[in-house]
């Protein structure tokens, strides 16, 4: 219903609007703020930690915040403040390398059953109901079981299951992509499969895989702080928030700023990379 | 017309979303007498479904409606949701475009019929049943007492429609608002579910109010006409006179469009350029940026829907003088026009 | 209902999966560095135990003979002996089932209570100050890990207020719902937020669909709509998600039965893994598994109980 016009200069300044419209958006705003920062913190954790995080200090024993310990100290005496700074490299690690590999993984195997289909789209298809049919701490703690604790395992055993999920959501993008048009014009142009899939079906498939990815960090960190918690994935005297808040839970009642402010900081985090996700998801989807 | 049922003074509809005001519905005004059947129709986003949605009274949730709707002498306006829904179904029913979407497909067909008569009725659970069976017999679905515990996607498009009239018609209201009910069915299935309203119509001395954008349906089925653009009514008058003289240039255009007695390969005729957005209205006369009789007045000032005769109404500042339906002033179209003979415009 | 022919297709369908699982559950142990039968039996086992184990699970044999046996054995119930437990590993298992049954059924019915209600207000409310609170503050309690959840309510509603006891499971139904709330609300918590979301878009969806407004034009009142008209509608997918987040539930079922020192099956899983008892830990994977695999079977029979449109197919 709405009149016909002539767009005379298509892409630069839909582009530009689009991501004004992004930066607008408050959630999407405060998400990146929230990274940006936690990024920042994980980076260069000894600039903003007051304290040498392992520095031992039996004289300070769980003394209470103050103003010298802002989340005051632990059953060490160490600085809990600057324990959470520097837990923010490991679990910031932790969201990219559980995921990441994951995601290649994920994206290679899903565009390739997706374009070739065939037996291989049917096994793999098995294989999908048989990783979903377990829940997903179970199988991550039963291989790290298998492989033994600690954090390099751990990123093993998540990315061994993890791949699945990118796999899917990868290969049924890459299904609905080859409906379009223009895949049937690169196969009538003759392009060679690898062509087809890397350089025009992957690009316009990948955006669904991000958003994914953006969410999958969050339940990442999740994850990896249970694992913590749990003692089956970082293991201390390593600060990580999950391996904190383990190490607060017998003082819980005494001294419970120990395993709070590490579960804020894993909330926030965690909220960080939704909103980025769910920013994404707005931003990138087609309008109307 | 001597004592119309339904009485439509200046009605107004306006949206908002996202910002922006559309102004659906225009100082909208028309009649309909008992037992009439009158045809809206115009083109898709010229306010016909929202004319119908008004009146019911359906489309104040999501918009400001103004004017008056004078159903049986009392403004329906006025009422509270609460004294709508007596209204609603029971002495005015509606039905929908798509009868797939518009029942429930978790539910089975008898129980969508009785609920309506549960509602309305003090009938008991017998008699509602048999009611039931009585409309879907009504409308011609065989068997009609087996098919109460089946669902709506056992049925096939046409059946699907009568099911609808029968819940629509259950209660026996003096007044059908159908909104474009043969637009997704079959051409042969069409013809039979517009026999079948008219018939229905003719037997219970119900008015309806048809919407369509087909001129056929108008000429097969109405008995007055009322054409639409851009949320205002541009002419209105008994079917037989504005079909075979049209007076207003877009009902000109309209019926130039349907091709009739066209030799083949002659190009179809179309009227030139788009709707406007209802954003975006011009200041005077919306049709002035595609009419052939276009003047400075047109652009300027918006014309009223004025009496000009006998029941006919028209909103233009340059009416067409009509010969058997052949625009007279030059310009009008280059190739031969089709023109409506006696039969078709029966 | 579903006729038994589709009740017979669906497990039909779910053989070759459930041959992947095992096969994964068998190659899970064999990867483990080292002789698998010192792994099996435990460190402390005899030599003549270990050559049993050897002889049982036939591990001089080739893979897919062992493959065989395993599966076999599984199928008529021998799972294996615990190392930890000193029993077979059906009956640990067993033992510690009901609990953890319990937990996740009480889970879930909180999930619905919570969610359901919350999800109608939203939707209803849709834009307005209800929404967006109901909608963040699930937000942020997606956000949080069910441990944490799990410490938190502990901490203030078990230690600090004494409303609930502190770890165990009690004694009959009535104490099980007592002593379990606090854990079933932690693992709901998660799984509601997540079936609030996806039942408000359902329910807004179906309020713009055309049935809903010609039940409106039915003159039918708007209660009835909502009941009788939306509700059902709206709850088909959600149904199928509730389903697919079972194996959610029990990872969160895994955590906080450790917060709560809940006995359950998964705290067994946790002390198998410290204990490097892999028997018990096959065994508890593959009950999961089984678990999950019955969940997803009854959330189809259900929706096609719903929807009669898939029922005829």
């Amino acid at each position: 219903m709405s009149e016909v016009t002539v767009n005379s200069t298509p892409n630069a300044p839909k582009r530009m609007t689009r991501a004004r419209l992004a930066l607008a958006k408050p959630g999407f705003l405060l998400g990146c703020v929230i990274i940006g920062i936690s990024t920042l913190l994980a980076l260069f954790p000894q600039v903003f930690a007051p304290y040498d995080p392992n520095f031992i200090d039996y004289l300070a024993v769980r003394q209470p915040p103050s103003w010298a310990h802002p989340f005051g100290t632990d059953s060490l005496g160490r600085d809990a403040f600057s324990r959470v700074i520097h837990a923010y490299s490991v679990n910031m690690q932790m969201a990219v390398l559980a995921t990441v590999f994951a995601l290649v993984i994920g994206v290679v195997v899903g565009a390739l059953v997706g374009y070739y289909r065939g037996i291989a789209d049917m096994i793999f298809g098995r294989v999908v109901d048989a990783v979903i049919t377990f829940p997903f701490l179970v199988l991550v703690i039963a291989v790290v079981a298998v492989l033994g604790p600690g954090l390099i395992n751990m990123y093993i055993a998540i990315t061994m299951v993890g791949w699945v999920y990118y796999a899917r959501l990868m290969r049924a993008e890459v299904i609905a992509q080859m409906g379009n048009d223009y895949a049937a014009a690169g196969l009538v142009m003759g392009y060679s499969d690898r062509r087809i899939i890397f350089r025009h079906l992957l690009p316009n498939a990948i955006t669904p895989v991000v958003i994914y990815w953006m969410t999958d960090m969050a339940l990442a960190i999740l994850l990896g702080s249970s694992l913590g918690y749990l003692g089956l994935g970082a293991q201390p005297p390593q600060a990580e928030w999950g391996v904190l808040i383990a190490e607060g839970r017998n003082f819980i009642t005494t001294a419970w700023w120990l395993s709070l402010m590490p579960g804020i900081a894993i909330v926030l985090t965690g909220l960080g990379f939704s909103l980025i996700g769910d920013g994404l998801a707005d931003l990138l989807r087609p309008r109307g | 017309m001597s004592n119309p049922i339904l009485e439509v003074q200046g009605l107004s509809t306006t949206f908002h979303r996202g910002g922006v005001t559309l102004p659906a519905l225009r100082d909208v005004s028309f009649n309909v007498g008992k037992g009439e059947v009158l045809g809206l129709v115009g083109e898709s986003g010229s306010g016909k479904s929202v004319t119908l949605r008004s009146v019911l009274g359906l489309a104040r949730r999501y918009g400001e409606v103004t004017g008056q709707v004078r159903w049986q002498g009392q403004d329906l306006t006025g009422l509270s949701e609460r004294e709508m829904r007596h209204i609603r179904g029971r002495e005015i029913a509606m039905i929908f475009q798509e009868p797939m979407t518009s029942l429930n497909p978790l539910l089975t067909v008898g129980r969508q019929l009785t609920e309506t008569l549960k509602a309305h009725t003090d009938l008991n659970r017998r008699a509602r049943k048999d009611r039931a069976i009585e409309m879907l017999d009504l409308v011609g679905i065989p068997a009609a007492a087996s098919r109460l515990s089946d669902y709506p996607h056992q049925f096939s498009g046409g059946m699907r429609q009568r099911v609808m009239i029968a819940i629509a018609l259950a209660v026996g209201p003096q007044l059908l608002l159908a909104d474009e009910p043969t637009t997704a069915l079959d051409v042969t299935i069409q013809a039979q579910i517009l026999d079948l309203i008219l018939k229905l119509s003719q037997d219970m001395d119900m008015g309806v109010i048809l919407v369509t954008h087909d001129l056929g349906v108008v000429a097969q089925t109405c008995d007055r006409v009322a054409v639409m653009y851009a949320g205002r009514i541009v002419e209105q008058g008994a079917v037989r006179q504005v079909l075979k003289g049209p007076r207003h240039p877009y009902t000109v255009g309209l019926m130039q469009s349907v091709p009739e007695g066209v030799a083949p390969r002659t190009q179809l005729y179309s009227v030139p350029g788009t709707p406007p957005s209802l954003a975006a209205l011009p200041q005077g006369c919306a049709f002035a940026p595609r009419c052939a009789f276009v003047s400075a007045a047109c652009a300027a000032k918006r014309p009223e829907l004025e009496s000009v005769g006998e029941g006919r109404e028209l909103a233009c500042f340059h009416p067409v003088e009509a010969l058997d339906g052949v625009a007279s002033k030059a310009g009008a179209h280059p190739a031969s026009s089709p023109h409506m003979t006696e039969e078709s415009a029966a | 209902m579903a006729s038994i022919q589709y009740i017979l297709k669906r497990l039909a369908l779910m053989v070759p999966t459930f041959f992947l699982v095992m096969v994964i559950i068998f190659l899970l142990v064999r990867f483990l560095p080292g002789d698998p039968a010192i792994a099996i039996a435990g460190d402390r086992a005899s030599d003549a135990d270990l050559a049993a184990i050897r002889d049982r699970l036939g591990l001089n044999e080739p893979m897919w003979v062992q493959f065989w046996l395993f599966l076999t054995n599984t199928l008529q119930g021998d799972l294996g002996r615990s190392i930890l437990m000193r029993t077979e590993v059906v009956d640990v298992i067993f033992d510690r089932l009901p609990t953890t049954a319990f937990l996740t059924l009480y889970a879930v019915g909180l999930s619905i209570a919570i969610a359901g209600p919350l999800a109608f207000v939203a939707a209803l409310n849709r834009g307005r100050w209800p929404d967006n609170l109901i909608r963040t503050v699930f937000q942020v309690g997606l956000s949080m890990p069910v441990f944490y959840i799990g410490l938190v309510l502990l901490t203030f509603l078990g230690a600090q207020l004494r409303w609930f006891p502190v770890g165990g499971s009690g004694e009959g139904f009535w104490s099980h719902m007592y002593h379990l709330f606090l854990p079933s609300v932690t693992v709901a918590l998660y799984t509601s937020a997540i079936i609030m979301r996806n039942l408000r878009s359902a329910i807004i969806e179906v309020l713009d669909a055309e049935y809903v407004q010609f039940a409106r034009a039915k003159g039918l009142p708007d209660r009835l709509i909502l009941g009788r008209h939306v509700l059902r509608n709206a709850l088909i997918s959600t149904v199928t998600l509730l389903g697919l987040s079972i194996g959610n539930l029990m990872s969160g079922t895994l955590v906080t039965e450790t917060v709560f020192a809940v006995p359950g099956l998964g705290r067994l899983m946790l002390e198998a893994i410290f204990a490097r008892d892999y028997p018990l830990i096959q065994g508890l994977t593959l009950t999961f598994a089984v678990l999950v695999s019955l969940v997803f079977l009854l959330t189809d029979l259900f929706q096609s109980s719903l929807d009669p449109r898939m029922r005829l197919s």
